[in-house]
Formats: structure tokens, C-alpha cells, sequence
């Protein structure tokens, strides 16, 4: 099914020999001038291209310290090299996290500092040329701001914050991905990534109560635009299209109903996602991210939470403060933001709600650790919590669970392969390979345990996984959310001594 | 701009063949796509199809395949309402192929 060659299954994730150019000629589709235009950028590629991409990189150096930091700091010391999965699955350097910073700080050398532009390639400084613009096009798209690097880093250099740097600045000159503004595009006019209106979400919202239905012969209802919900849920909108994502929404929406809380979807934010981090576009991350602080406030509610999403956690938690004030209307007696997770787990831990584990007795459970969650945010108030309370809740749910092997879960988690803006089609080599060293992990847990059930709380990961599976010749059933494992296991109806 | 022709009119097509203006589509230029994967849409096919069109022609998106595959076996029989049936018609899955041949964007977003 693929014209490359997918990796075998082995259990073991080995270093691979350098092979340069390996993955040179994948790129992502531009974005064509309309799309262009419509997000604010550039039409096209201008003949003074490089005027325009020195002083958006000076804006950049100016605005964000860190960048210029790390662009300052790095020694070499090659600590990183060994650490990208899209290196360790591809052989090509150019993949190596320390490479990929080179890409830039080679320009910055150049432009930015007296050794550069003194002594020019002698002091490892690079011109701006097409060859260095398609290099930045192709590898800046190869990288998933996974973060895995910046962990092994001694000086904690964040690849991420560069890829998202570059990224704006390739936007910046007319040169964007296509699957990455066509989702901003939707995500600011219509209301969520995959662009579906407020009408196709309620009958959608319509069909999933009639399935819950038929599957428990209970009314549970998915609540959309209630004005005095004590509970504003905000997932990713894969959740209201695709499978397993779907089956998470089920979940969500048997957890609310059996702990009888008021709660409600929102049509004008009917998206966690916020693909404006991806690209590093301030403005983008700031407007999306007001959807769900308007809806929030509109809609007259107590709390918010979020369903099962890396980077919607990641930006709620980590940016939504800075980016447009703090939720200071919400109820402080809560968590502000609420994880889905952590506010299941406290209902189970309450006795608020009944989790059978039998139901999921076909299933030996593993959990994927999404990076965005794991590496950029905490679910909870401990320290950790991000991967104690997935790992709680499932075990709650379910009764056969293992972990992966520990140097590729909690902080150290591989990347799905799918992440930060990447998961597109015409990827889909470096996505494959790039899932590597998570399936090589995953195999050695289905060998010993027999692990058919690969739980998750992010909805790239999902997609990803679902997709790439079948290339090493696994069942993309196998894949699901941990709210999936709840609804299987919640028990509905009247409660026991309430 | 990739383009695609047929009976003498040309059409604008995205780099994976997906029509740009879903208005502009008619059964001809289906069974054309079709006939460039070396596919015969037969009743079966076509039953997708316009179920995919119509939704879409309402919704302004297509509908996710659980919509699909219970309206099939409400519609024509339970023996067509699963996802394998589907990637039996069409092999490349039904959001690829399907909602392609049914001139329908592709679905963008984490799915």
C-alpha cells in the first residue's frame, strides 16, 4: 500500500546510518494566492522576497528572546541528534534537531551577528538563497513541535519555538502550507477546523444522541448553544466527524449525563484546535483562542473544559492568559481551565459516577502519551499530573493496563508522527516512518501482553494512528480515546444511595 | 492549477484531484474520475454518491461515515450499513474516493 518502504516491526528503535537528502523531496502543498490572501499574508513570493524575510526575522528576534537564545546558546554537544523520531526513521540529518536549528541560526550568523557577516561561511553563516528557502520549506514542515528534542537538551533548546519561527516567517513571504491555513481559514470563519456549520453540527449532535440510544436505551443529550450551562465543553471538531473521535464524544456526553451536571457545546466554538500555534502566528493563535473565551462568556457559564486534544490542552492551559486575559468570570473553585480527564477521574474517585471495568474486559489497554499534553502543559494540580491522571482514569475504566517502555512515555513520549501541522497527506512517508519508534514500543507490549487497545487524548493522534496503523499491518480499531474506555464502562441509570 | 477535462470543458481540480467548486459537478464528471482509477460506478456506487451529494448540498460538508453507512442500511438493506461495504466500493476509502468522485471538498481538520 505504500511506494516507500515502511519500517519493520522489531521491538527495537536503532540509530540509523546518515543518509543526506533522505526525505528532500517531501513538502507540503503551498497554499495558493486566495488562501493566501485570506489569512492575511502575501499573495505570492515577491522579487524582494529577502528584504521581507530579514526584517520579519529581526521583528522575530526582537519579540521573542527565546528565539534569539537559542539560536546563541547551542555548544554542539550532539545531544539531540539521536533524539527526533523523524531522524531516528528516516537517516536524514537535515532531521536532527540540531540541523533543523542550523537552518535558521545559519541565516541568523549571517544577518544578525559581526563573526557572520565578517567571515561569512568560514563562521558557519549562510546566505539567503532559493536552494536555503526550499530547504526551509521541506524540513520546517518535517518536524512535528513535538519537543522531545528540547528534553535532552542540556541547555533546553526548544526546536519547536524555532519550526514555528521559521514557519512564520516562510508565511510572512508568501510561502504557506495549504492544510494548515485551510484550517485557520475554517476555524475563524465557520467556527471549527473542518469547517461545519452550526446546522451540521446539531444534526451530527442529533445522530450521536439516536446511537447512545439505541446502544443503552438511555437519553443522554449533547446540549449545543445553552445559555446558563454550568459547563462549557470545547473539543477538537474530529470529535463530531471522525472515527475513534467520536466514540470519546459519546463518552463525554454519558460522563455529564450521569453526573447530572448542566453543560453545553458551543457552535460558535466548536473547536479546541488552535492551528495558529502550529504556524507561530500570534494573531491567528489570539483569535481562535477568543472563540472559546466569547463563547465562555456568552453563553453565561461556570467552567470550562476540554475534551480529548494535545494542543487545544496546550493553549488553554498554557497561552489563553496571556493571550486574551484571564477566565477570571468562570468559578474559581475549579480548575481554569478543566481537563476532561481530571474531571472525570475526581467523579469516579467521588462515587459520582460508576465505572464497570468488565466492559472492557476484551481489551488490554496501553496509553500513548500526546506530546503537547505531556511536554508543554499539566493536567490537574501536582506536578506529573498529566500522566498520572490519563493513567488513573484508565485503570479505573479497565481491567488489564501496561505502559510502554519508559524511556518512550511520560516526558520522554515519541511524537505520533502527525503532530504540529503535519498531518496531511501529502506527508505521509515522514509521517509513516516518523511513527516508528512509537510502533516499536507498541510491538513490544502487544508481544508480551497482548495489547489491543492503544488509548489516547488527542485527536491528531488519533487520526494519525487510525491511518498509519494499517502500513504496519495493525487493525485501526485498535485505536481509540480514553473517554471511549469510559463510555464503555460508565454505568447509567439511577444511582445507587443518591 | 491542476485541471481536469471533460467533454470539452475544463475544470479546476486541487493536487489530489478533489474538485475546487463542488457547484460546477454532474454525474458525468464522476463516472469520468472513476474511469481514470479503472472504476465502473455501478447502482451501489452510485447510491453513495448521491447520498454524499445531497447531505452535502444541505450541510455544506460531508457527513461522517456513520451518518453514511446507517442511511445506507436504512435506505437499501442492513447488509450495506458498515464500513467494510464501503471500502469494498471504494477501495481507497470513502472519504478519498467517494466524496471525490461526489465533487466534494476534502474533509480538512484531525481526521
Amino acid at each position: 500500500m505504500a511506494d516507500f518502504k515502511v519500517p519493520e516491526l522489531t521491538g527495537e528503535i536503532i540509530t540509523p546510518k546518515v543518509t543526506l537528502g533522505a526525505t528532500s523531496g517531501i513538502k507540503p502543498f503551498p497554499a495558493n494566492a486566495e488562501l493566501m490572501g485570506k489569512v492575511g499574508f502575501p499573495a505570492e513570493k515577491s522579487a524582494d522576497w529577502k528584504v521581507k524575510f530579514l526584517a520579519k526575522m529581526g521583528d522575530i528576534l526582537k519579540k521573542y528572546k527565546s528565539v534569539r537564545v537559542f539560536l546563541d546558546i547551542c555548544v554542539r554537544c550532539g545531544a539531540c541528534t539521536d533524539k527526533c523520531h523523524y531522524y531516528l526513521s528516516t537517516g536524514d540529518p537535515r532531521n536532527m534537531p540540531v540541523y533543523r536549528q542550523e537552518l535558521m541560526r545559519s541565516v541568523y550568523r549571517k544577518y544578525f551577528t559581526t563573526s557572520g557577516k565578517l567571515f561569512g561561511g568560514l563562521a558557519a553563516a549562510r546566505e539567503l538563497s532559493d536552494e536555503l528557502l526550499e530547504e526551509w520549506i521541506t524540513y520546517f514542515y518535517q518536524c512535528s513541535e513535538c519537543r522531545r528534542c528540547s528534553v535532552f537538551c542540556p541547555y533546553g533548546i526548544d526546536t519547536a519555538e524555532i519550526t514555528m519561527a521559521a514557519r512564520e516567517i516562510l508565511d510572512s513571504i508568501g510561502i504557506g502550507s495549504k492544510y494548515n491555513l485551510a484550517i485557520i481559514n475554517k476555524a475563524e470563519t465557520i467556527g471549527n477546523n473542518l469547517g461545519m456549520p452550526g446546522p451540521a453540527l446539531r444534526n451530527t449532535l442529533d445522530f450521536v444522541e439516536e446511537e447512545i440510544q439505541e446502544k443503552t436505551g438511555v437519553d443522554v443529550k449533547l446540549p449545543l448553544d445553552v445559555e446558563g450551562a454550568d459547563i462549557l465543553l470545547v473539543t477538537p471538531s474530529a470529535d463530531f466527524f471522525a472515527e475513534p473521535h467520536i466514540f470519546s464524544l459519546e463518552g463525554y456526553a454519558k460522563v455529564f449525563h450521569q453526573a447530572g451536571v448542566s453543560w453545553t457545546l458551543s457552535s460558535h466554538a466548536s473547536e479546541g484546535g488552535n492551528f495558529g500555534m502550529f504556524i507561530g502566528n500570534y494573531n491567528h493563535m489570539k483569535t481562535i483562542n477568543k472563540r472559546i473565551w466569547d463563547a465562555a462568556r456568552d453563553l453565561k457559564v461556570k467552567r470550562v473544559i476540554a475534551g480529548e486534544c494535545g494542543h487545544a490542552w496546550r493553549v488553554l492551559y498554557s497561552f489563553s492568559n496571556t493571550l486574551n486575559g484571564p477566565f477570571d468570570f468562570l468559578d474559581p473553585n475549579y480548575n481554569v481551565p478543566q481537563h476532561i480527564c481530571d474531571y472525570t477521574l475526581d467523579l469516579v474517585k467521588k462515587g459520582a459516577i460508576k465505572l464497570d471495568k468488565t466492559a472492557n474486559d476484551d481489551f488490554s489497554v496501553t496509553f500513548h502519551d500526546s506530546c503537547n499534553v505531556a511536554r508543554a502543559s499539566r493536567i490537574g494540580n501536582e506536578p506529573g499530573g498529566q500522566f498520572t491522571i490519563p493513567r488513573e482514569l484508565i485503570n479505573a475504566a479497565c481491567n488489564k493496563f501496561v505502559d510502554m517502555a519508559e524511556e518512550t512515555i511520560g516526558e520522554r513520549t515519541f511524537c505520533c508522527g502527525g503532530g504540529g501541522g503535519v498531518l496531511t497527506d501529502e506527508l505521509i512517508e515522514v509521517r509513516v516512518k516518523g511513527a516508528m519508534p512509537r510502533m516499536q514500543a507498541l510491538k513490544r507490549v502487544k508481544d508480551s501482553n497482548g495489547v489491543n487497545f492503544f488509548a489516547l487524548i488527542c485527536a491528531i493522534c488519533k487520526a494519525q494512528f487510525t491511518k498509519i496503523f494499517p502500513y504496519y499491518g495493525i487493525e485501526m480499531e485498535e485505536v481509540g480515546g480514553i473517554h471511549q474506555l469510559v463510555g464503555n464502562a460508565i454505568v447509567l441509570g439511577a444511582k445507587e444511595g443518591v | 492549477m491542476p485541471t481536469m477535462e471533460f467533454e470539452g470543458k475544463t475544470y479546476e481540480v486541487d493536487e489530489e484531484g478533489y474538485l475546487m467548486d463542488w457547484s460546477l459537478w454532474n454525474e458525468g464528471i464522476a463516472a469520468e474520475m472513476a474511469k481514470q482509477d479503472n472504476l465502473e460506478l455501478s447502482d451501489a456506487h452510485w447510491e453513495v454518491i448521491r447520498f454524499l451529494r445531497d447531505y452535502f448540498e444541505k450541510y455544506q460538508i460531508a457527513p461522517m461515515i456513520k451518518i453514511l453507512t446507517k442511511e445506507l442500511a436504512k435506505k437499501y438493506g442492513k447488509e450495506k450499513g458498515n464500513t467494510k461495504y464501503l471500502y469494498e466500493l471504494y477501495p481507497a476509502g470513502p472519504a478519498k474516493q467517494a466524496c471525490r468522485y461526489a465533487g466534494l471538498p476534502k474533509p480538512t481538520g484531525c481526521v
